[in-house]
């Protein structure tokens, strides 16, 4: 008797707890799932409105997806590559052998993590253009016809720039993993005999790992996905998944080759993510 | 053949230049963060071979001393030799010491033989050396069996331990401790403290210097001991010498808390080496000369010199109020009062307790006592 009475509020509020949960799910589902699978479905259905497979295929072995797909990943693995180079380079710096004024440096670093990704670019334009500063000055200083300097209107003014632009997002992690590196273990190692290299190499970044593969994936899964930038730059030739996707659909109307494009687009950044994930925990733990 | 006989005899050593067992020099050495001086100009010699002590209230300048001899920071001015090297400008890398701090500080991405090895494959040892030295090295803390562990699979005493291997395997010139032992709870400290001793019996030739703000660990430890205070360097000695004639009264109190009565100098004693001196109205005959008659000093006896039962050795005797009594297991102390004075006693058996109260006549020998002038020193 006194078992019922006592379970009877309890079952009750367990109810109650249920029901909390599904509006958040709901406003999940309709803001993240539904349009996934809009395009997905898009992907598959043609524009009589039947199952067409084969069309989509068709899109996926056309030249312009495979050279769209191989331009995506060289451009992001370059750009990753440049910003921990970069980032690892300016966070030993900034947290091992700081000057007057790193402080200030690390925050106006940060600060560009808050800036629109085409604002670079623009400054780039500036700097480097056909137009720019650069090419101003050795165009009228050295007497030529042409802009010498044309680097930024192909893949590497990209990866230059998404370089500038991510960076960031490396060094934060990285700043921070620096920071609880035990300063005795350094001491310790230094009088042991080793050289800083080695104790970069051997005590620093064994311990900032984590934080380096986290900055590194979260930089290969922006630059997968960077649209601005490229579209920015403009360069001839240098067409990302992004881009295609943004052409087919805004350009040529062909909803179902955006949309197929598409999903191998989002399954490129789930697996990174789970990619990311997987490390993190390995990791971690 | 022992394990620390192999351990020195062996001539492939791959310290920088000096031998192993160098003494380090303090010629006046200051050391300053950001115009403040918190090490005034020291200057003091730890001979080859010997463990000296660094002892000291927090933050009376201990570890910045030793980070000094480290190369962690620069002097504001003097020198600093190693072996007979002036090594102020040399970078810690080529210094050939090793140090054990408060917080192990093993990698804790390495095995504990990785850890070991470190030192040796940065000085670019060979392979066999390097075999050979992690072994030898862990046998001497006695952790051979644990090579293939990690840091955090470790306790506290088995992680320190490993740092103090890690800091011999490369047969440091001089073995840099600070508060090593800090860490550890009391019982693991106080087998960790007879271990070290072990350790130097073993490796004769190893230079210590240990910074503690534990003077037991001093006591037991240390050849000598160097008190600092307040940045400075406070008295200087030889264990036994210092715990039993202080040259001032911080040395006095901070070895041993000893009690120190005001008296006055009545004249030589009879024995020579000794003088008569007044407390109150009690004369009593301490060790010490070169005291005028008539002055005033600061009687120093330590408080388990003090008994209650007067033989022929005991032959002063001085009478207090007692004021507190507190059983600690096989130790009691007392506190009682002369005058304005405190009189501190620790004994060990006690068949009729006293009670608070009590007059008593407590009783010590003339060479357990000695005179401080009250402003000497620091
Ligand atoms: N990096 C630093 N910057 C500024 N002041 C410092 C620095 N390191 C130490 N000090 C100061 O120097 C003085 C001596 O410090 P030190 O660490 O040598 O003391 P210590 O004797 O080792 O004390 P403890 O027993 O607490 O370890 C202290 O007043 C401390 O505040
Ligand atoms: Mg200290």
């Amino acid at each position: 008797m006194s078992d019922a009475v006592a379970l009877a509020p309890r079952a009750a509020k367990v109810d109650l707890a249920g029901w909390w949960i599904a509006p958040p799910l709901i406003v999940l589902a309709l803001l993240f799932l539904y349009p996934l699978t809009l395009i997905a479905r898009a992907a598959l259905i043609d524009d009589s409105g039947g199952l067409n497979l084969a069309a989509a295929f068709e899109v996926l072995d056309s030249r312009a997806f495979l050279d769209a797909l191989l331009n995506t990943a060289e451009i992001a693995v370059a750009s990753t590559a440049g910003c921990v180079v970069l980032g690892l380079t300016l966070g030993l710096i900034l947290a091992f052998a700081p000057f007057p004024g790193a402080g200030l440096v690390a925050r106006i670093v940060d600060t560009f993590i808050a800036l629109p990704t085409f604002l670079v670019t623009l400054a780039f334009t500036f700097l480097y253009g056909s137009a720019g500063i650069l090419n101003g000055a050795l165009t009228s200083g050295l007497g030529l016809d042409h802009p010498p300097v044309d680097f930024l209107y192909s893949a590497w003014g990209v990866v230059l720039a998404e370089v500038t632009v991510y960076t960031p997002f490396v060094l934060r992690p990285l700043l921070a993993a620096f920071s609880l590196v035990d300063r005795s273990q350094i001491e310790v190692a230094s009088l042991l005999g080793a050289r800083p290299l080695r104790i970069v190499r051997q005590v620093i970044l064994p311990a900032a790992l984590p934080a380096i593969v986290a900055g590194g994936s979260l930089c290969l899964l922006l630059t997968v996905n960077e649209f601005g930038i490229v579209l920015f730059i403009g360069a001839k030739g240098v067409i990302t998944l992004p881009l295609l996707i943004y052409d087919k659909a805004i350009q040529e109307s062909d909803y179902q080759a955006a949309c197929a494009i598409a999903m191998v687009n989002v399954a490129l950044s789930l697996g990174l993510f789970g990619l990311y994930r997987f490390a993190a925990r390995r990791l971690g733990g | 053949m022992t394990a620390a006989a192999a351990f020195h005899t062996a001539a492939d050593s791959v310290a920088p230049k000096a031998p192993a067992g160098s003494g380090v020099t303090f010629d006046r050495v200051s050391v300053a963060y950001r115009g403040a001086v918190v090490l005034k100009p020291l200057t003091m010699t730890v001979a080859a071979g010997e463990i000296l002590a660094m002892i000291g209230p927090s933050g009376s300048g201990k570890t910045t001393a030793l980070r000094a001899v480290a190369g962690f920071v620069r002097p504001a001015s003097g020198r600093i030799y190693i072996g007979g090297t002036d090594a102020t400008d040399l970078p810690p890398c080529e210094r050939g010491l090793a140090m054990v701090v408060q917080n192990y500080a093993l990698f804790p991405h390495m095995r504990v033989s990785e850890n070991v090895a470190f030192g040796l494959k940065a000085r670019g040892a060979g392979r066999d050396l390097i075999a050979r030295r992690v072994e030898e090295s862990l046998r001497i803390v006695g952790m051979s069996q644990y090579s293939r562990r990690f840091p955090r699979e470790l306790s506290g005493g088995q992680q320190q331990r490993v740092a103090i291997a890690r800091a011999l395997a490369v047969r440091p010139r001089v073995l840099l401790l600070d508060e090593p032992l800090s860490a550890l709870d009391a019982q693991i400290r106080r087998a960790m403290v007879e271990e070290v001793a072990r350790l130097h019996a073993d490796l004769p030739d190893l230079t210590i210097l240990y910074v503690t703000h534990d003077q037991s660990e001093a006591l037991t430890l240390a050849d000598r001991i160097a008190i600092l205070k307040d940045g400075e360097l406070s008295a200087i000695g030889r264990t036994g010498e210092l715990y039993h004639r202080p040259p001032n009264r911080f040395a006095a109190e901070f070895l041993g808390r000893a009690n120190l009565l005001p008296v006055v100098v009545e004249g030589k004693a009879r024995d020579h080496g000794f003088v008569g001196v007044r407390i109150g109205d009690a004369k009593v005959v301490v060790s010490g000369d070169d005291h005028p008659a008539g002055s005033r000093r600061l009687m120093c006896v330590r408080p388990q010199n003090l008994t209650l039962t007067g033989d022929a050795e005991r032959s002063n005797s001085i009478e207090a109020e007692l004021r507190e009594i507190h059983w600690q297991g096989e130790l009691t102390h007392l506190v009682a009062a002369i005058g304005e004075s405190i009189l501190r006693v620790v004994a060990t058996r006690l068949p009729n307790p006293p009670a608070r109260g009590d007059r008593l006549s407590f009783f010590f020998s003339p060479s357990d006592a000695n005179l401080i002038v009250e402003e000497a020193g620091v």
